[in-house]
């Protein structure tokens, strides 16, 4: 048996059956990363040691007869923006190349709480800025369907994990798309949901108003576990809902009969490929098939989200990365006064497309631009909030594609930064309304995977996660692996 | 040409909450560097602010006892800018939505009542410390995060202010107010109280406002008086040698005793404030205002009506007690044991305030219960000690934090009213200064004075004076 083909639910049941101990499975998986991870290279940082005595503490726990629950030793891995105690933290940066944080992330904890086996930090954009993992400071991810191929971004380690089979589950944080976007690439599913779904406390800001941290998985009721662990109002983080979570399991059932699907054709517009067109129209179809109602709409300030968050995100991205100085934590390059240290740090400890984004941002509030740039993108969100808001009073769900595009070549966008932020289209108007949203594995192109989206009503992730489970029930595109060239 | 002064105050108040602003770090001053700290308030990668309750509580209660509106609806903002001592290099504060708007205080400058307009009320965390330290290749600075998200409140006043003493009767009066509400320790040497000031000069009588500078930290009553003395002659002298006032930022140097430019108009800071997306907006409702104004304490200006009203103490007594809330919180507690007020009100103004000074007590740290001053009180109201003797036992207390009575006992003090007694005193004094007496009776009035002091040392004071007085003229 392949333990390294299963699921996280499927490994889960052979765990509580003590067919296999939490003991093996990790080794196994430690055993598959240290085989592909070469070729993949999601992983930046490894921790074998803690993984494997997480584990010698669920099989304890199992052995006195305890139940742990259905993750408990489920061997997973976390995008490294999320921050462990004790563990090095980098977000990709030369910036935090060595911190080490003094506490654990809330959905970390949670993590640990649900037995959680983690197996190290994954790769990812730096600070979460970019569409590729290809401006991570370190190396960049490969796509597991081709290697020449970006796994997408920012979350492309925490994707290119769970389809190389690195870890059964892993976390991501979305900003715009950067979990939805990598999971289309990779053929995994991927979630972001409700801005305040789950809380951001130890999450490294890139924009606070619209981050949001989400599970990767092979399928829906993975992706349906995962979040009912992460899930959940937190004290330390004052933008958390204190809204009751489901069992999202539970509401797994695969009938979706007289649901109303919308499909916003703005965002089959310029710019999709048609083969992607044809294989996301062809889920659709399939939708229908299982007796949803599907119905062409328009959500139109559509066009304007993409130059609006381009302010937005930037901002605030501007201002939570000030603290990056070299003074308390960090990196520090030495200089003759403090400003001269500032500048030299900030300088060399950030690449790129991070100073590109901090340099729009600080442009968008600075005095004179403020009210044309920023405020301006304020009302735009508003717009588009109530776009969605109109649309579910008619729908259920909407159905999109996730990316207009399959995975893309290394390099190909690497120098064209807007070509690259086209490539998020689709998922930024979802994170400036803050609802959530899925992406799950409709087909292929080109041999690559594409991703179909599915938009829900706030809070409301059960329905998303119903309407994915009756498509993966009826389809077999979440049971294929890419072959990466080993046994 | 004739000037005045318009001075407008930015007064930063360090609230005592027991916990921090966005965390629950201790906000106790003091300790050793960066141990009063935790990931939120060093600002570390990944964590988040959570607004502490009782800092909006604080700023609700001060706003209310400034006569503000509150606003039902405010909101945090970042203020960014570089600064080694901020943590996250911006300050969360508020901007457009602040707390509270709109109120007022009244000062009394030369017997002269005026009404001081409070432009707003607004909440905001405090910045780290930067220890500068001296080396051979330099120098360098160490950072001490224990100050680090304390919340401070900002009260900014409108430049209703006209001169340098006006400024500091409203920043007395405000230290006054915000003991009363016991939000803070008003310790100005600690920095829990401080303020920049707004000035301008303009010719008297013009209604448009002259340009002004920004003088920064000012930390004490002295120096806010002397800085706005100065600046304000420098502004006046520029006028009449025909220039203009730039507008600038001005620190003040203590030791040198002038103001000098920070900064100038041109270099002015853009802080890009935007709404803080970490923070939910707070949502003020009435009831919660209700209960905050229910529990306002009585305030200066009303408890110095009460005690003119209720016990006919003269203004100037009423305005020396209330000055202080623990002061006239001690008054009560005596005036309610001996109800004469103007008698406690000359104690407590003299000798009482006097001990406590040089001891450096606040009032309510007294080694001198209310309850032992009253009896102290009583026992030279009933005639059982001199009114010299009291203020000796008075001392007495405060050095040894025994009872008036104790003392009294245990010393003697006991005043000698046995006119028999007396009476024997007096003649061995008359016979042993017999030119004293010769002098008196050639009408040296003074003469009988020393014999009474000589008669007083005879009983260590405790003679009854106005008995020693009778017995001495019936023998001359
Ligand atoms: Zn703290």
């Amino acid at each position: 048996m392949d333990l390294h083909n299963l699921t996280a639910h499927e490994v889960g049941d052979l765990l509580r059956r003590r067919e296999v101990s939490a003991v093996e499975v990790t080794e196994a998986m430690l055993e598959r990363i240290e085989v592909v991870d070469g070729r993949v290279r999601a992983f930046l940082t490894r921790t074998a040691e803690q993984a494997l005595e997480q584990a010698r503490a669920v099989d304890a726990a199992r052995a006195r007869g305890e139940d742990p629950g259905i993750l408990a030793g489920v061997p997973m891995a976390l995008k490294d923006n999320l921050c462990t105690e004790g563990v090095r933290t980098t977000c990709a940066s030369r910036m935090l190349a060595e911190w080490i944080p003094p506490y654990d992330a809330t959905v970390v904890n949670r993590l640990k709480k649900a037995g959680a086996v983690i197996l190290g930090k994954l790769n990812m954009d730096e600070f979460a800025m970019g569409s590729s993992t290809e401006n991570s400071s370190f190396f960049p991810t490969r796509n597991p369907w081709d290697l020449e191929r970006v796994p997408g971004g920012s979350s492309g380690g925490s994707v290119a994990a769970v389809a190389a089979g690195e870890a059964y589950y892993t976390l991501g944080s979305d900003t715009g798309g950067s979990i939805r976007q990598p999971a289309s690439f990779c053929g995994v599913v991927g979630m972001k949901p409700t801005y305040g779904r789950v809380s951001r406390y130890g999450l490294v800001a890139f924009a606070s108003s619209l981050d949001q941290i989400g599970p990767v998985t092979r399928d829906v009721t993975d992706c349906a576990l995962v979040l009912g662990v992460i899930a959940g109002h937190d004290p330390l983080d004052s933008t958390s809902a204190d809204v009751p979570v489901p069992d999202y399991r539970a509401t797994l059932w695969p009938d979706i009969k007289g649901l109303k699907i919308g499909i916003p054709r703005e965002y089959f517009g310029t710019g999709i490929e048609p083969e992607v067109e044809n294989v996301v129209r062809r889920a659709i179809n399939k939708l229908e098939e299982l007796g949803a109602v599907c119905e062409e709409t328009s959500l139109p300030h559509t066009e304007y989200a993409l130059p609006a968050y381009y302010l937005v995100a930037p901002a605030e991205a501007s201002s939570n990365l000030a603290r990056y100085d070299g003074v308390g934590f960090g990196l520090r390059v030495p200089g003759r006064d403090i400003v001269e240290m500032y500048m030299n740090t900030r300088s060399q400890g950030f690449g790129p497309e991070v100073k590109r984004r901090i340099m729009l941002g600080t442009y968008a509030l600075s005095s004179g631009y403020y009210d044309a740039c920023y405020l301006k993108a304020l009302k735009v969100r508003t717009l588009i909030l109530k776009d969605f808001e109109n649309a579910f009073t008619k729908y259920d769900v909407l159905a999109t594609p996730t990316s207009p595009t399959v995975a893309f070549r290394l390099g190909e966008k690497a120098g064209d930064p807007l070509a690259m932020y086209l490539s998020d289209l689709c998922t930024i108007p979802i994170n400036m309304a803050g609802l959530p949203a899925i992406s799950l594995p409709c087909g292929f192109s080109q041999g690559l995977p594409v991703g179909l989206q599915l938009i829900g009503k706030a809070f409301d992730e059960a329905t998303l996660l119903r309407v994915a489970y009756a498509f993966e029930q009826a389809t077999e595109y979440h049971r294929r692996r890419p072959e990466l060239g080993v046994a | 040409m004739e000037y005045e002064a318009v001075i407008g105050l930015e007064v930063h108040v360090e609230l005592k909450t027991n916990a921090k602003a966005f965390c629950s770090c201790t906000t106790a001053f003091g300790g050793e560097p960066n141990t009063h700290v935790c990931p939120v308030c060093l600002g570390l990668p990944g964590v988040l602010p959570v607004i502490n309750r009782r800092v909006v509580e604080f700023g609700l209660k001060t706003a209310l006892a400034l006569n503000c509106q509150v606003a039902s609806f405010c909101k945090f903002d970042r203020k960014n800018y570089y600064y080694p001592d901020l943590p996250k290099n911006y300050q969360i504060s508020q901007y457009d939505l602040p707390l509270a708007r709109g109120g007022y205080l009244t000062i009394n400058v030369d017997g002269k009542e005026r009404v001081i307009g409070i432009t707003r009320v607004h909440m905001e965390e405090d910045a780290g410390k930067l220890i500068h330290v001296d080396s051979p290749d330099g120098g360098y600075s160490l950072v001490d995060y224990n100050r680090t998200g304390v919340p401070l409140l900002e009260i900014v006043s409108e430049p209703d202010l006209r001169s340098p003493a006006e400024a500091r009767a409203y920043m007395e009066k405000l230290r006054t107010i915000l003991q009363y509400l016991d939000v803070s320790d008003c310790k100005m040497e600690e920095g829990s109280l401080r303020c920049d000031a707004n000035v301008s000069v303009r010719p008297r009588g013009s209604q448009t406002f002259g340009t002004k500078t920004e003088v920064k930290n000012l930390n004490s009553f002295r120096s806010l008086q002397r800085a706005l003395e100065y600046e304000i002659e420098r502004q006046i002298a520029i006028l009449e040698s025909g220039g203009r006032v730039e507008q600038a930022t001005m620190a003040w140097d203590e030791s040198r005793n002038v103001t000098y430019v920070m900064r100038t108009k041109e270099e002015a800071q853009d802080y890009r404030y935007f709404p803080d997306p970490d923070l939910v907006p707070l949502e003020i409702d009435a009831a919660w205002i209700e209960r905050v104004r229910r529990e306002l304490p009585e305030l200066p200006d009303a408890r110095c009506r009460r005690l003119i009203e209720d016990y006919g103490l003269p203004a100037y007594d009423a305005g020396v007690i209330t000055s202080s809330r623990d002061l006239a919180d001690y008054f009560d507690r005596v005036v309610a044991l001996y109800p004469d007020a103007k008698t406690v009100s000359n104690w407590l103004m003299g000798d009482f305030l006097r001990l406590l000074n040089a001891a450096d007590l606040e009032p309510r740290q007294s080694p001198v219960p209310p309850e032992e001053l009253a009896s102290l009180l009583q026992l030279q109201k009933d005639g059982t000690i001199s009114g010299k003797i009291a203020k000796q036992v008075l001392e007495e207390m405060f050095a040894s934090g025994k009872g008036a009575r104790q003392i009294v006992e245990e010393k003697g003090l006991v005043q000698i009213s046995d006119e028999a007694a007396l009476t024997r005193i007096v003649e061995e004094v008359l016979a042993a200064n017999p030119s004293v007496v010769e002098d008196y009776r050639n009408g040296k009035e003074k003469a009988l004075g020393y014999l009474v002091g000589q008669v007083m040392k005879a009983t260590k004071g405790k003679a009854n004076p106005s008995l020693v007085n009778r017995l001495l003229k019936e023998r001359l």
